[in-house]
């Protein structure tokens, strides 16, 4: 597009909208605006649904893996049906028909990827971090998943079977992290504080209780 | 067609023009069942704006090198 | 293009995290209240992100693939009109 300017300056002609918003940013508004006048949105459901997703925090998942540290039966009930158990603590699990909690042992650990999307589980850890969602990720972490845990500073035992569950359907896997040593001392609210949202997807173990204060 | 846990399946090797749920790396690869979800409307059909009916049963595969992934079941042959 | 597993990449995993952008979560809860409202699916917008030229994919970040997806659809389904939102810009 060109124009004739009276001014001197070089730049190029953005889309026009908020001062130094990216044009997705003007993108979205649009579309927003769209949305709400032909009547297809209302505008308070938008905003009620922006609200929903940054009260999502991993502070969610972190109590259901906490409460299954400290009650057995919880655990066991977590791991039939994880929607089911967080309804018992308050906590919506999301959209999703099923939510599926995967426990790590000292034999067995979870790591979980969404190889064709960046489906996770939203509603119990909030949203996902960029890592998680990139392209270097989604390829490697089911062909090579050891190197990958390793650049997060994880190195399991060789003879520890390492599982890796790829989200190709509408299920969502939390991984249940291994609790840490010298935690037998700590409260439910404490412990939940260890349960990091790495560890809830693998890539990490929940933190040694010296790490925080 | 109905499968159970621990049956061997082997993914279909199958070109699928359009919208669906089963990665490229895992078709024509044999496994095992793991877990039955239960059925599911099919992401395949509801991706172009119909209802997904009728439902598909899914089931959690395990592969030989670790790596697990929900499958639908027309997409898994008896091994 | 979207399909990734197992795609050679020795590319190491940049844990750089960002918060999102207001025009991110507004993009994210436009495909929320869009499924709430039964206009769009999760696996619309999917197709839509799958049917991305390949270039485009890989250069666009994760809710501009979510924005481009939402206008491919809702304009196959004649909620808005071709070149709508373009007009609005």
């Amino acid at each position: 597009m060109t124009h004739d300017h009276d001014h001197d300056h070089d730049h190029d002609h953005d889309p026009i909208g908020h001062d130094g918003d990216p044009p997705a940013a003007v993108r979205a508004h649009a579309l927003e605006e769209l949305l709400v006048e032909k009547g297809v949105l209302a505008r308070e459901d938008i905003r009620r649904r922006i609200d929903w997703l940054v009260s999502r925090s991993p502070s969610n998942g972190a109590r259901l893996v906490a409460r299954a540290w400290v009650d057995p039966d919880f655990k066991a009930r977590l791991l039939a049906d994880a929607r089911e158990a967080a309804a018992e603590l308050g906590l919506d699990a999301g959209p999703s028909p099923i939510v599926v909690a995967l426990e790590n042992t000292e034999d067995v650990h979870h790591v979980v990827v969404c190889t064709l999307c960046s489906c996770y589980p939203k509603a119990l850890l909030g949203p996902p971090p960029d890592w998680y969602k990139s392209l270097a990720y989604r390829s490697r972490t089911v062909s090579e998943p050891r190197s990958v845990l390793a650049e997060f500073g994880l190195e399991l035992d060789e003879d520890v079977d390492l599982r890796v569950v790829d989200s190709t359907a509408d299920i969502r896997y939390l991984v249940i992290p291994r609790r840490p040593p010298g935690t037998e001392e700590l409260d439910e609210a404490e412990l939940a504080k260890l349960v990091t949202r790495d560890s809830m997807i693998g890539v990490a173990e929940a933190a040694a209780p010296a790490m925080t204060s | 067609m109905s499968f159970v846990p621990g049956q061997k399946v082997r993914v279909a090797r199958r070109e699928h023009r359009g919208h669906h749920r089963t990665p490229s790396y895992l078709k024509g690869r044999e496994g095992v069942v793991e877990r039955y979800h239960g059925s599911f409307t099919n992401p395949e059909t509801r991706a172009y704006g119909e209802t997904g009916l009728p439902e598909r049963e899914l089931y959690l595969v395990r592969f030989d090198d670790g790596v697990y992934a929900d499958i639908y079941e027309h997409w898994l042959e008896e091994a | 293009m979207h399909d990734r597993g197992g795609l050679p990449s020795a590319e190491p995993i940049d844990r750089h995290e960002h918060e999102l952008a207001d025009w991110e979560l507004l993009a994210d809860a436009l495909v929320g209240t869009l499924g709430a409202a039964g206009v769009l699916n999760v696996d619309e917008l999917r197709r839509g992100i799958e049917g991305m030229p390949p270039e485009e994919y890989e250069r666009a970040s994760y809710y501009e693939r979510w924005l481009y997806s939402v206008e491919t659809i809702l304009t196959e389904k004649g909620v808005l009109a071709a070149g709508e939102v373009d007009a609005r810009l």
